[in-house]
């Protein structure tokens, strides 16, 4: 781990301790406790954990857009140029999609709000929606596109603006087994080929090992904790990794963690 | 939106003709089978004809078109700009909503009286209480749409930090304008019935006046013509109410009212 540590120099980002408390008139509600981990550059790293344990949360977090109590967080490293409005892509759980705006506009937004070249800003549009399966849907509206589509549109969108960091809300939530094994593989090869840094929340424990260079598993409850599992299959994943008595191992390991065995 | 007429649309447009037709068909057997005195209820025919009478027709159509179309437009402005104000200026709103909820509560066609003791009477007296009577919806649903944003759909822009006019000019204004319309649609009638108060309480001019002229003498037809102008000039802002909605509201984000 220390010398893991040593190659890959400080962490992109740097959870400490993070705690959220939602308040209302009424009562205080714990959503995240003591959220503490590492991601460093380059890494893909899934956040798993039952629904309601506080992924969402913890995500928006990150993105700058709630507070918390206690910890500390650093995002993008010290000393380096990242700039949180453009070194930062987000899919939420749902879509998203603004619905006057037709496909290959909404995919722009981002570009648009950070004032980017337009025009190079459509072409990147137009080649991530091909990358994404919708080539040809650039002029539909979202309510011409199904679910599936208009979350693939959001992830497009996501990397319009060519961010540092993407923060993934179980972007594959909504998508058939077949079209969300392809996305998995397909998300792997825009990593690969990006070496961006992703933060992917899922509730699939095989879809966060497949995926994750490491996993952090949320748990419910009033305790809340965090674990961090390295995940050590060698890259690039393939599909028949799923298979092997490795893969099986993490899996284990991260239902035992959500007690559930 | 392009207009198309597909074979759905082509259906309703059958259907719309096809049953105003049949209202008129039906008009016309009662007359003829009840022998309904023409005094109590013309026949199509003889209201028809009364176009051709000797009554300045034209003029009071285009004076009360004025009024209604000129009060709406008012309203249009007054209520989508107030609206966008106290969308700026929430402290605004806050004070000011809770008034223009209890205003929207007041008998507007009873200021009618009040307004024309105010300023006297006349075109723009009229055009004053069309735009009174009309613009409180239009400022309500605007004022709604501007508010009902989805608030992951800020939190998205808010990743990017856009700033407030961005999210205004990108989000909340195209995400509102489907209420605006809902309200737009809504405040046509009420412009109509605002000229029309206006017109009869005290004018000397307008389809209105012209139906009290009228009605001393006891001409039904005549009457019942200036009735169907005054629905004609509201039908027609409606249309183009609705025309403007079809180029500027994609089909999806519609929102349907009356
Ligand atoms: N804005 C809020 N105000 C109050 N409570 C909230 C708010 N957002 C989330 N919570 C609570 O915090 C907890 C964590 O919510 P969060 O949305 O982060 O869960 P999640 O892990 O993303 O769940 P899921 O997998 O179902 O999306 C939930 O119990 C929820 O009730
Ligand atoms: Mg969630």
């Amino acid at each position: 781990m220390t010398v893991d540590a040593a190659t890959q120099g400080e962490p992109f980002i740097r959870l400490n301790g993070i705690k959220k408390i939602f308040r209302s008139r009424r009562q205080e509600f714990l959503a995240v406790s003591d959220a503490t981990f590492d991601v460093h550059e380059g890494d893909l790293v899934s956040l798993v954990g039952p629904s309601g344990c506080g992924k969402t949360t913890l995500l928006k977090i990150i993105a700058g857009l709630y507070t918390f109590e206690d910890g500390t967080m650093e995002v993008g490293g010290a000393g380096s140029d990242f700039d949180p409005a453009r070194d930062v892509g987000m899919v939420f759980q749902q879509p998203l999609l603004l619905k006057w705006r037709r496909v290959l506009e909404n995919v722009i937004l981002p570009a648009e709000i950070l004032g980017l070249p337009m025009r190079a800003a459509r072409d990147r549009a137009r080649d991530l929606l091909d990358m994404v399966g919708l080539a040809g849907h650039e002029q539909k509206y979202p309510y011409e596109l199904s679910g599936g589509m208009q979350q693939r549109a959001a992830i497009a969108r996501s990397l319009v603006h060519d961010p540092k960091l993407i923060l993934m809300d179980e972007p594959f939530g909504a998508l058939d087994a077949l079209t969300r094994e392809r996305m998995n593989l397909e998300l792997l090869r825009i990593w690969e080929q990006s070496r961006k840094t992703i933060l992917f929340v899922t509730h699939g424990i095989a879809e966060a090992v497949f995926l994750g260079t490491k996993v952090v598993v949320l748990t419910a409850g009033p305790a809340r904790m965090a674990d961090r599992i390295d995940i050590d299959l060698p890259q690039p994943r393939t599909l028949d990794m799923k298979t092997q008595e490795q893969f099986g191992a993490y899996t284990r390991r991260i239902y035992q963690l959500l007690g559930m065995e | 939106m392009r207009l198309r007429i597909t074979g759905d649309a082509a259906l309703r447009w059958t259907a719309i003709v096809g049953v105003h037709a049949a209202v008129v068909f039906l008009w016309y057997l009662a007359v003829e089978y009840w022998e309904i005195p023409k005094f109590i209820l013309a026949s199509p025919q003889a209201t028809f004809m009364s176009l051709f009478d000797d009554y300045p027709w034209f003029d009071n159509t285009l004076v009360t078109a004025m009024e209604i179309f000129g009060g709406y437009f008012l309203a249009v402005v007054v209520g989508v700009g107030l609206a966008l104000m106290f969308s700026w200026f929430r402290t605004v709103e806050t004070l000011m909503m809770p008034l223009v909820i209890s205003l929207n509560m007041v008998p507007k066609v009873a200021l009618g009286p009040l307004i024309i003791v105010w300023i006297d009477y006349g075109l723009q007296t009229n055009i004053i209480i069309a735009f009174s009577i009309s613009f409180l919806p239009i400022l309500i649903t605007t004022a709604r749409g501007l508010r009902e944003v989805e608030p992951d759909l800020i939190d998205l822009v808010k990743t990017l930090r856009a700033t407030r006019w961005q999210v205004f000019i990108k989000i909340q204004l195209p995400g509102s304008l489907p209420y605006i319309f809902s309200g737009m649609k809504v405040a046509v009638v009420l412009a109509v019935a605002g000229a029309i108060v206006g017109e009869i309480i005290a004018s000397e001019e307008g389809l209105a006046y012209l139906i009290g002229q009228v009605q001393v003498t006891l001409d039904t037809a005549a009457m019942m013509m200036a009735v169907i102008l005054i629905t004609l000039v509201g039908v027609a802002l409606y249309l183009i109410v609705l025309i403007l909605e079809r180029v500027f509201v994609v089909r999806d984000a519609r929102v349907e009212t009356v």
